[in-house]
């Protein structure tokens, strides 16, 4: 099998036109829940220079050598779980480097950031760190469960591992998407995005009026602005593997930018509509309402 | 006065998890004894314009209310001033942070904190002295454990006067400070690195129990 | 509360009963008889909430008074128990066993004032203060504008004003 070299600069772009998109919505996002308070909220070109500024610091502490590495690991975990799975469908420039069994790859790189997170924040030594990543990694992993449970649907109902398979099973019109043909399975995914997308009600790890702000506690400068660019790229890549299994994936560049925007959307409405929950509160959520979700859409298929 | 330590500073023997007993010095392990040094800008001075425009506008607040001026910066966050539009957002954490706002009066208690705070934060950093505690004690002039002059423990780029200033009187502040940090004269952090030996005398003379390193990162 | 200061006077030596509301009054209690009468408005009386511990200062009679404020929480009354005792060599009898939070107060008053509570827990730990080196800040022979002047550094220039005077001048500046 001969390895077709254009295809890594075409990745570097989709790469990079999910940056740019993931910094704008981002700001957008925080602009419309901002409006949701009646403020105005911050420039949309805001997180643009934030980046600038925490790359310019003149300053940086390490704490040792995984200190270093939390934010990479971070960043990789963003970064590979885009260019795995195709972006476009059917576009030979933007189908990135997926194969045939890039869903359970995609369903390790989700989890991957997190852990790397784990790792670098632990040590940094700071207790605040140790206690976020307690809770982080106990509202992820639960949040994961009703995910993976909706993907082996997804896959048991198309009879493949292939995101690029399951996107083509999908096409020829809105009732072909797994939104229709599996709604349970939608729905336990739906939930557990939620869950991963840190906003409220499940955002209590990072949450600033918490132990503050978590696992990134002692990131700053640099470091930090690592976590900001993968904060823009992992988001938008989740956000591909969702549209990809169950909204009939993009076949062009805008109906991304709609889907992805309507699946943000989503989680941001949800997210001024209910106040934050507690982890065990949020752990008791998921297993209660999600899971079995999850389990009645494997059962149906 | 040599001040006798806190227990969980002395020099004491822990037995770790796989059993080996080892000597813990928490001045000297726990803390890093590198003292601050003069940072220089990008050595372009187009860069160094570009990277303080950023600055400006990106100005990140230690959450941190050392006085009651501190309730003047809440309203701040709200719709009726909402900062966030010019870029200014508070921080959980002085790691991240690289504004301190010392909010009104400050006892020679939380002085000892808002240093660690200062010396915490990466450089370049500022710090904004808030009401005329700052200035010159205020209504606390007389007080016996309040300081009157901030100016002698951190450098201050600027100060907002008032009895509080109220949150708009803030907001011009702020944006004074954006002019100064776009100027390229809000270089509070290498001042302090360089008379740093005349800021420690002075918060040594009102911190009778200093029982800290000289420098915490 | 005349009734019940009639009934504590049958048990202690108290002295006058200021009423300063229907349901608020003071009394002045020996130092020797401050533990018993708590306990009786305790137990009996249903006095069973200690709202404050405070300290006065008589310099001129050269005494500390000490005001143990109880509160009926069925009836709503409240009755302020008042010691006096020397300043010199101040100490008090320690009432942590009979309110736990009676123990904060004492440390407080400790290190604002100086005066002991022998046998109260953590009573020498700092409160408030850290590093005090100087007589207890609220004792009325400590200069706090001495103290002030001699270690925080003044910035020159500033002027006070005496508020009278000053509002006279903007108001009236012929001396109307």
């Amino acid at each position: 099998m001969s390895f077709d070299w254009m295809k890594i600069p075409y990745a570097l772009l989709t790469v990079f036109i999910v940056f740019n998109y993931g910094m704008l919505l981002g700001a957008l996002i925080q602009k419309i829940g901002a409006r949701a308070g009646r403020r105005h909220g911050i420039p949309i070109w805001q997180n643009y220079v934030d980046l600038i500024k925490n790359y310019g610091q003149r300053t940086s502490i390490t704490h040792g050598v995984m200190f270093y590495l939390g934010p990479v690991f971070r960043l990789t975990g963003g970064i590979g779980l885009l260019l795995f799975v195709p972006t476009i469908y059917g576009s030979y420039m933007f189908s990135n480097l997926s194969f045939a069994g890039d869903l359970i790859l995609a369903l390790y790189f989700v989890f991957f950031g997190t852990l790397g997170m784990a790792l670098g924040a632990g040590e940094s030594g700071h207790p605040h760190a140790a206690i976020g990543i307690t809770r982080g990694l106990s509202q992820v992993s639960v949040a994961e469960l009703p995910f993976a449970l909706a993907v082996f649907a997804v896959a048991l109902q198309y009879q493949t591992l292939s995101v690029t398979d399951i996107v083509a099973a999908q096409q020829g019109g809105v009732m072909n998407w797994t939104l229709f043909t599996n709604p349970l399975a939608v729905a336990a995914a739906m939930l557990a995005f939620l869950g991963s997308m840190m906003r409220p009600p499940f955002d209590v790890v990072i949450a600033p009026q918490e132990i503050p702000i978590g696992p990134p506690t002692e990131y700053h400068s640099a470091y930090l602005a690592l976590m900001q660019t993968n904060r823009a790229i992992f988001p938008i890549a989740k956000m591909v593997i969702y549209m990809n299994l169950f909204f009939g994936g993009a076949t062009s560049w805008p109906e991304f930018a709609v889907k992805v925007f309507l699946l943000y959307l989503f989680s941001a409405f949800v997210g001024v509509c209910f106040p934050r929950f507690r982890v065990e509160q949020s752990i008791r959520w998921f297993l209660i309402w999600a899971v079995p979700l999850g389990v009645l859409a494997i059962l149906w298929v | 006065m040599e001040q006798e330590l806190k227990p969980e500073l002395q020099i004491r023997k822990v037995k770790g998890p796989d059993g080996v007993e080892f000597e813990v010095e928490p001045l000297r392990d726990y803390y890093c004894e590198a003292l601050p040094t003069v940072q220089h800008g990008a050595y372009i001075q187009i860069v160094e314009d570009f990277f303080n425009w950023a600055r400006s506008h990106s100005l990140w607040i230690l959450g941190f209310g050392t006085g009651c001026g501190a309730i003047e910066m809440r309203p701040l966050m709200t719709p009726r001033f909402d900062a966030y539009r010019y870029g200014i957002q508070w921080r959980p954490t002085p790691r991240q942070a690289n504004l301190l706002v010392i909010s009104g009066y400050l006892s020679v208690k939380t002085l000892k904190r808002a240093i660690r705070a200062y010396e915490q934060m990466q450089s370049p950093k500022y710090v904004v002295g808030l009401g005329s505690c700052t200035i010159n004690g205020g209504m606390y002039w007389d007080s016996y454990n309040t300081i009157k002059r901030l100016d002698d423990y951190m450098p201050v780029d600027l100060y907002i006067v008032g009895c509080m200033p109220r949150p708009e009187a803030l907001l011009a502040g702020f944006e004074d400070l954006k002019k100064l940090i776009r100027a390229g004269k809000a270089e509070g952090a290498n001042q302090y690195a360089e008379k740093f030996d005349w800021y420690k005398s002075n918060q040594k003379r009102v911190i009778h129990d200093w029982d800290m390193p000289d420098y915490s990162w | 509360m005349r009734a019940l200061h009639i009934r504590l006077q049958h048990l202690f030596p108290l002295g006058e009963l200021t009423e300063q509301r229907p349901d608020l009054g003071f009394v002045t209690v020996p130092a020797a008889y401050l533990r018993p009468t708590l306990l009786h408005l305790r137990d009996r009386e249903g006095y069973t909430h200690l709202v404050l511990l405070t300290a006065v200062d008589w310099l001129e009679e050269d005494l500390f008074q000490l005001t143990y404020l109880l509160s009926n929480r069925s009836t709503g009354c409240d009755i302020g128990l008042r010691v006096k005792f020397p300043r010199q060599a101040a100490h008090m009898e320690s009432i942590h066993d009979l309110w736990p939070t009676a123990a904060t107060y004492q440390r407080e008053l400790r290190e604002m004032f100086g005066i002991d509570f022998p046998g109260s827990p953590r009573l020498h730990e700092e409160f408030i203060l850290e590093g005090w080196n100087d007589i207890p800040p609220y004792r009325r022979d400590f200069d706090t504008l001495k103290y002030a002047r001699a270690n925080y550094n003044d910035r020159p220039g500033r002027e006070t004003h005496d508020p009278e005077q000053h509002m006279k001048q903007q108001l009236y500046p012929d001396g109307a």
